[in-house]
């Protein structure tokens, strides 16, 4: 009993689900400092969960005592307990960030910001089919309602858009597991994993299609991306940030772990397909970054091309594990780096009072701390060492060299030297001299802050590479 | 054919329907309807394919039931959204 009751897998959904409800009840000024305490104890929950996972394996949590199939069961394995750490070590930071941020009008942030983590955890914990769409759904809710928390109509359009589609891929997905459990007549991942034989039936490959077509249009990889700009592009600077940096992610790490432990045969199949939308994604998301003269879709934009790099893994998937540690290492390093970013955009042009790139003149005498931190992440993004994104990049060229598939890196090196270019036009225009009538607005030292330490985690990360391979290892097939 | 196949072939028509629904129609309201009717037919398949040996699989209508508290919580969001979307453009 008192074990059940210390294990940190049922808190890291319970914690966030508490606090939700209670910055619903006490309003936003306390709400938020309950979220940031609680936020501090849930990362610290996530370490001693890694710590447990890299010392003894995975880590299986029987909820209410029922085990499956009647039960639902939560599994911590290396790959869930990396995405728990980064979706912590992201929140806290923007946490702190959303205090100031919402100093005035914090609308429902609070108790959507709680829910939408509590769906992220207890995602990356399920070991059922089944359970994996509740989450999926109550997340997409979640973040739908976020996007639409400044009340502008154009925010509403971007969130029903949003819905539609969240909707729509979520069906899909449903309609997948209805298959499953007509041919095999059970979702758990572990019970499924075995009957999976070379020469699967038509039932299978129709619901394999549909539960991968329903996660990357969450995902948002080309040519599904069409809803992501301006839900990302047009949210509260927090909000963004949030959901640029995880709520993409876990659809990513579904099909991920749907492609490892459920359908192996059948990804491999469609791998080359993924791969060159991803590289459609790269090429393309970059070149809209270029183009657009405003600051925040110039943001979301690079999201649409950095996702690209997520589905370059997997024709590249093999024993051998490179392709897997990339993967993970890009969605952590993009994680923390687009939340920096976001975070800095979002003080720029609060400082600045506008959203255009040309606004930006002369913000590098202003806010130093903060242009450093677009700075820094835009190293990771671009993959310069000994940032996480360059362990990335370094990962995945590795794999496509040692399969000698020769394009994929072109690829990668051609996605970078573009990341530099829409980095860099920022950077230029910040460093001009601000005109005669710009005025500048104070913005408070912790935004500054945060959005720094979302940055340096993203560069730091690169040089802790060997403990995150450990973590990865421990339960990979 | 048994009964519950029926059902199942029932689901992918009206899942099918619904899929074209909210992705050919430009009306809010008849595309949150129509991802009704897509929820539907996957609940449909759920139950109707369970049904193998005439016996009652339990399963399923759990999963079931928790997904039609999800849909109606969405449809509900969807609807404030046309709401709060609808008032907004009256207002200009």
């Amino acid at each position: 009993m008192t074990d059940a009751f210390l294990d940190p897998l049922p808190w890291l959904i319970v914690l966030p689900l508490a606090w939700a409800a209670m910055a619903f009840l006490m309003g936003a000024g306390r709400g938020a400092r309950l979220a940031i305490v609680a936020l501090a104890m849930q990362l610290f929950l996530a370490l001693i969960l890694a710590t447990q996972v890299l010392e003894s394996g995975p880590v299986t949590h029987v909820v209410g005592g029922w085990g499956a199939p009647l039960g639902i069961d939560l599994l911590a394995d290396g790959l869930s307990v990396a995405m728990l750490l980064l979706t912590q070590a992201v929140a806290l930071p923007l946490a702190v960030y959303a205090q100031a941020y919402f100093s005035r009008e914090a609308g429902q942030f609070w108790p959507l910001a709680g829910f939408l983590l509590a769906a992220l955890n207890a995602l990356f914990l399920s070991a059922d089919l089944f359970n994996l769409y509740v989450t999926l759904e109550l997340l997409s809710l979640a973040a739908v309602g976020l996007v639409a928390l400044g009340g502008k109509p154009a925010q509403v359009a971007a969130a029903l858009r949003y819905l539609l589609v969240s909707l729509t891929a979520s069906g899909a997905y449903l309609m997948g597991v209805a298959l499953i459990y007509g041919v095999y007549g059970t979702v758990s991942i572990a019970t499924l994993a075995p009957l999976m034989g070379s020469a699967p039936p038509m039932a299978l490959w129709l619901s394999a299609g549909l539960m991968l077509t329903g996660l990357l249009a969450k995902t948002a990889l080309f040519p599904f991306h069409f809803w992501l700009p301006p839900a990302h592009g047009g949210a509260a600077a927090p909000v963004s940030a949030l959901l640029s940096a995880l709520v993409v992610k876990a659809s990513f790490y579904l099909v991920l772990r749907l492609a490892l432990d459920v359908f192996p045969n059948l990804t491999a199949l469609v791998a080359p397909g993924l791969g060159l939308l991803g590289a459609a994604a790269i090429l393309y998301g970059s070149w809209r970054a270029l183009r657009t003269h405003h600051i925040k879709r110039l943001v979301a934009w690079s999201t649409v091309a950095q996702l690209g790099y997520l589905f370059l893994v997997f024709p590249l998937l093999a024993p051998d594990g490179l392709a897997l540690q990339a993967g993970v290492v890009q969605a952590i390093a993009h994680g923390l780096a687009k939340a920096a970013m976001f975070a800095a955009v979002g003080v720029l042009m609060l400082a600045t009072g506008r959203d255009t790139l040309e606004g930006l003149a002369g913000v590098a005498h202003r806010v130093p701390l903060t242009l450093f931190a677009f700075g820094l992440a835009g190293v990771t993004l671009m993959g310069l060492p000994p940032s996480a994104g360059f362990l990335a990049k370094w990962l995945l060229i590795d794999a496509a060299l040692s399969h000698g598939q020769w394009g994929w890196v072109a690829v990668v090196i051609g996605g970078g030297l573009l990341a530099a270019a829409y980095v860099f036009k920022v950077l230029r225009q910040a460093f001009l001299l601000a005109p005669e009538d710009s005025r500048f607005q104070p913005v408070p030292r912790s935004m500054e802050w945060a959005a720094f330490v979302l940055a340096a985690a993203s560069v730091v990360l690169g040089l802790r590479g060997v403990e995150l391979m450990a973590l990865l290892a421990q339960g990979a097939p | 054919m048994t009964s519950g196949l029926v059902f199942a072939l029932a689901g992918v028509l009206l899942f099918v329907l619904g899929l074209g629904g909210v992705v050919m129609l430009s009306h809010a309201l008849r595309r949150i309807l129509a991802f009704n009717l897509m929820g539907s037919g996957a609940f449909l398949v759920l139950v109707g394919l369970a049904q193998r040996d005439g016996g009652v699989d339990p399963v399923p209508q759990a999963m079931v039931l928790t997904g039609i508290v999800v849909a109606v919580a969405a449809t509900a969001l969807a609807l404030a959204l046309v709401r709060r979307l609808h008032g907004a453009h009256r207002d200009d």
